[in-house]
């Protein structure tokens, strides 16, 4: 027998970490986020329990601003593998009419996306949610758990985090209180797209190349994905073949132009390409903490 | 990601598929804030062009405000994380890092040097395979040192890289280089560290980091990222017996039954004879399950779901063996203990212990020593404390099965919990199981209130209702009886009228029987408390001097006030007993509220409104204080 492949250990690993959490805490929920962080975590999940389905939902906090294209992927990836969708939207904030053009993308993202997690968290009682954070992605997740323990105010405090010794994960918790659990923390973004290529993962249309509506703003290309994007004094929609490396709400997530169309384009422009992932992510350009702040506000 | 490799750009599928077969090295970095250990990581990842643009941007502008090398490029930065350790300029926990080269994926777990290093790098080190020992070769081996290598043996890592860096501050002198590696080697493997192997570099300025050294010709071993590329760690836990715990009883219908786990050694296939533990009951492997389809053989470091031919009771924390070969079972065990928390360890204290996929009760005996990891003296100890390793005998309340954590870690390494923070307050690695003949003698371990309310899982405590005749105590204070009964906790009520026909019927209501009454009930529930119980006490209790005395006798945290707060217009008109009537019309004399006094609490730990809550939603609001500050634990 062959010595096991780095994917093959990651993917050992992801797999225990979700079926521990399904054994030890009493209402877990998979945080869906239809990126393709969110497309392996799910794909690790059915393996877990095959054959049986995952014994615990799935959850999207939609902000009303995602890609259309990704709510269509969402429905459609739900129902093929017969799992369980909450749809979770912020009606209060609906209501106000918030949104990023309106608002800003830090208050966008505080109640749209921060506050509905915590709301829809409170209402199902959810006592431990899986979420696709990467520690690679940003420095301050370098240093997370992988079960990142929650107070009842949905509050993390990196300086008291719980030691996480071998594989062996406490998942004990006072009533009120929650887990976030991490199970692909150790993946990096290339892992990711080889075990996507490797098992056909399905994933949203908008990483590939594609011709689509969009317009240059402060240097960053972001689509027009519907009307209610407002247009300034002269500004007209160019079609241009573009990309997406991340996805998020249309109006906060930046294009590249990109003619990669197939898995392999997108894998090697990736690798041949100099700038890292979350530059096209307009909420991390704040500050050099933000995420760290954000995190101990409740941000997943 | 710049590899500057030519297949990426013109075969993009032979490229990732050479990529398929790369293995998986996680090791741990050693050493102080000055033994360069983060410029060290920080190389790693930049030789292995992992820095993306933008980042090396970012990293060349804080070189210039935050960095020590001046104008040059401060690798350190590249391996900083959080903003307060950005402020003090030293890492404060254990952060993970990922690095990649064309044969093998990196995970390394960088720790750091300061006062919390025992517990920091014992985490980091628990998933490592190979340590890297960092030693600044102008001060060679130091107490750190010797404190790294005694914590890196005791979690069972056998390989390590004795990194000797600054190299290029002492002239590249081969001598000196060798004089710190005899040193070592003759500390390090008497601990049991097998496979050193001595590198010399300088990680600030590059030699032997990823190219070989120009400057130490002397030199012939492999640079550090070639060793790391090569050395060979894997699948000696293939070689072992085959172990699984099982995490998981697969059920998706009646016709399907399966154990799902992560095999932790040997290998298995379909017709193997296992045997599961503790019940000991046999069977035959008939599957091995998988999302891509059975497997003829998986082997350690998989997740599978296995079925066996035989219907044979096996639930989460049984561990599947190899027949001919299963781990043991015992329940008495000498382990080594290293504290992680604040609180010291408390010797008799029932805490829960995490081995495997298996949670139970243990209980930990006073060590029999506590080692100075400085000098790795043996202590006495009666304790241990955030920080220390001790060795100590542990009662387990049922049969588990084990390994000798040297042996093999997943079955022999713990965790420990405590039952009401519920925080990992330490680790724990089996030495060996005790024989039933060299039982643990418990070394006076005093029954006193603290383990009587520890084997009730609760913290023993006084409820004290005070509030006028008719507010509603005695109605709320059985409500959170009844609550905390159902909820499994011990208690017990002690009201004002029935211990008035008993204990005390032979006071009256004079100013001196009131406050023997007072002292009596409560040295009742001093009793009661030290007894371990939650002990409800329902007094209308008017002076605020004798509500003083009760709550002096007991403990800081034992004793809560709970203001039942009824206007006297309002209790007037409940007057359940007809004993405001009484006192209007002049039959009863001193009675609260009419002609005595009610001195309202000033700072009663818990206020229940009665106009605005009802009786329920006060019971209510008490258990939850209860749960909240700690008195009930999990159970």
């Amino acid at each position: 027998m062959q010595d096991l492949t780095h994917l093959q250990r990651l993917e050992a690993e992801s797999i225990q970490i979700i079926r521990e959490v399904a054994a030890e805490c009493d209402n877990p929920v998979m945080l869906y986020s239809i990126g393709k962080d969110s497309a392996v975590m799910l794909h690790l999940a059915m393996k877990a329990f095959y054959p049986s389905k995952p014994p615990f939902p799935l959850m999207h906090v939609d902000t009303t601003w995602k890609f259309k294209e990704m709510i269509t992927f969402r429905d459609n990836i739900a129902k093929d593998l017969g799992l369980d969708l909450i749809v979770h939207i912020n009606e209060e904030g609906v209501a106000q009419g918030v949104g990023p053009f309106t608002h800003g993308s830090a208050l966008h993202t505080d109640i749209m996306k921060t506050q509905s997690l915590k709301t829809a968290l409170d209402k199902y009682g959810f006592d431990a949610a899986f979420g696709g954070a990467r520690r690679d992605e940003e420095k301050s997740r370098a240093k997370e758990r992988v079960f990142s323990f929650r107070t009842a105010q949905h509050r993390w405090d990196p300086k008291n985090q719980r030691p996480e010794l071998w594989n062996l994960y406490n998942a004990k918790k006072a009533k009120g209180e929650s887990i976030r659990v991490f199970p692909i923390s150790n993946w990096t973004e290339l892992d990711i797209w080889q075990y996507i290529y490797l098992q056909k993962i399905p994933i949203v249309p908008l990483y590939y190349s594609g011709v689509r509506p969009v317009v240059e703003r402060d240097g960053t290309l972001i689509m027009v994905d519907d009307d209610r994007m407002p247009l300034h004094e002269g500004e007209k929609p160019m079609m241009k073949s573009v990309r997406f490396r991340t996805l998020g709400c249309y109006p906060l997530t930046g294009a590249i132009e990109s003619e990669a169309s197939t898995l392999l384009e997108i894998i090697q422009e990736m690798l041949l390409t100099t700038t890292s992932e979350r530059q096209g992510r307009v909420i991390d350009h704040d500050s050099v903490a933000s995420m760290e702040k954000k995190k101990q506000e409740g941000y997943f | 990601m710049a590899h500057k490799s030519d297949l990426i750009a013109e075969d993009i599928a032979g490229y990732l598929h050479s990529q398929e077969h790369k293995s998986l090295l996680r090791f741990i970095t050693c050493g102080s804030v000055d033994d360069g250990k983060s410029t060290l990581i920080g190389r790693l990842l930049y030789e292995s062009k992992l820095i993306f643009e933008d980042q090396l941007a970012a990293l060349e502008a804080d070189s210039k405000k935050v960095g020590t090398q001046g104008q040059g490029i401060d690798f350190a930065l590249l391996v900083d994380g959080l903003a307060a350790e950005r402020e003090q300029g030293i890492t404060i926990d254990v952060a993970y890092r990922f690095f990649s080269t064309d044969v093998r994926k990196f995970i390394v777990a960088d720790t750091p040097g300061h006062e919390q290093y025992t517990r920091n790098m014992a985490t980091g080190a628990s998933t490592a395979q190979l340590a890297i020992v960092m030693i600044d070769a102008r001060k060679g081996v130091l107490t750190q040192t010797r404190r790294h290598s005694y914590i890196v043996s005791l979690l069972g890592i056998k390989h390590v890289v004795l990194c000797i860096n600054k190299m290029d501050l002492v002239d590249f002198s081969e001598e000196v280089f060798r004089s710190i590696e005899e040193d070592y080697r003759a500390f390090a493997e008497p601990l049991g560290i097998t496979d050193i192997v001595a590198i010399p570099v300088s990680a600030l300025e590059g030699d032997n980091v990823t190219e070989a050294s120009q400057r130490m010709e002397w030199y012939h071993g492999s640079t550090l990222m070639g060793h790391l590329e090569t050395v060979k760690v894997d699948d000696e836990l293939r070689a072992k017996a085959f172990r699984m715990p099982v995490q998981w009883v697969n059920r998706p219908n009646l016709d399907f039954r399966g154990f799902s786990g992560f095999i932790s050694s040997g290998t298995v296939r379909p017709g193997d004879r296992v045997k599961a533990l503790p019940s000991a009951k046999e069977s035959t492997v008939a599957r091995i399950v998988t999302y891509d389809g059975d497997l003829m053989e998986a082997a350690a470091g998989q997740s599978v779901t296995i079925t066996l031919a035989d219907e044979i009771d096996i639930s989460r924390g049984d561990v599947i063996c190899t027949a001919d070969h299963p781990a043991e079972v015992a329940d008495q065990f000498e382990a080594k203990i290293i504290w992680m928390s604040d609180e010291e360890m408390l010797p008799g204290r029932p805490y829960l212990m995490k081995m495997g996929t298996r949670s139970a009760s243990v209980q930990i005996a006073s060590p029999k020593y506590k080692v100075n990891v400085n000098t790795m003296e043996q202590l006495a100890a009666k304790t241990l404390e955030l920080n220390e390793i001790g060795v100590c005998n542990i009662a387990v309340d049922r049969d588990v099965a084990f390994e000798p954590y040297q042996d093999d870690n997943a079955m022999g390494g713990f965790i420990l919990i405590d039952r009401m923070t519920n925080n990992t307050v330490g680790m724990g690695m089996i030495d060996f199981a005790l024989r039933r003949a060299s039982n643990i003698h418990w070394q006076a371990i005093a029954v006193d209130k603290h383990a009587r309310a520890e084997l009730k899982q609760q913290r023993g405590c006084v409820l004290w209702f005070t509030g006028l005749s008719g507010s509603g105590k005695s109605t709320i204070a059985n409500l959170v009886e009844k609550r905390l009964h159902s909820m499994g906790r011990h208690t017990y009520t002690l009201d004002g009228d029935n211990v008035r026909h008993g204990l005390n019927k032979d006071l009256g209501f004079t100013d001196a029987d009131r406050v023997e009454n007072i002292r009596r009930v409560s040295e009742v529930s001093r009793l009661m408390v030290d007894a371990g119980l939650i002990t409800m006490v329902s007094f209308i209790s008017p002076f605020r001097a004798e509500r003083r005395m009760a709550r002096d006798m007991l403990d800081e945290g034992e004793f809560m006030e709970i203001y039942v707060d009824t206007p006297i217009e309002v209790a007037e008109t409940r007057d359940p007993k007809g004993l405001y009537k009484k006192a209007r019309r002049g039959e009863i004399k001193n009675f609260t509220g009419i002609d005595s006094p009610y001195e309202p609490p000033e700072q009663a730990e818990i206020r229940i409104d009665t106009v605005d809550m009802t009786a329920e939603r006060a019971a209510d609001s008490i258990i939850a204080y209860l749960t909240a500050s700690g008195y009930l634990g999990s159970v």
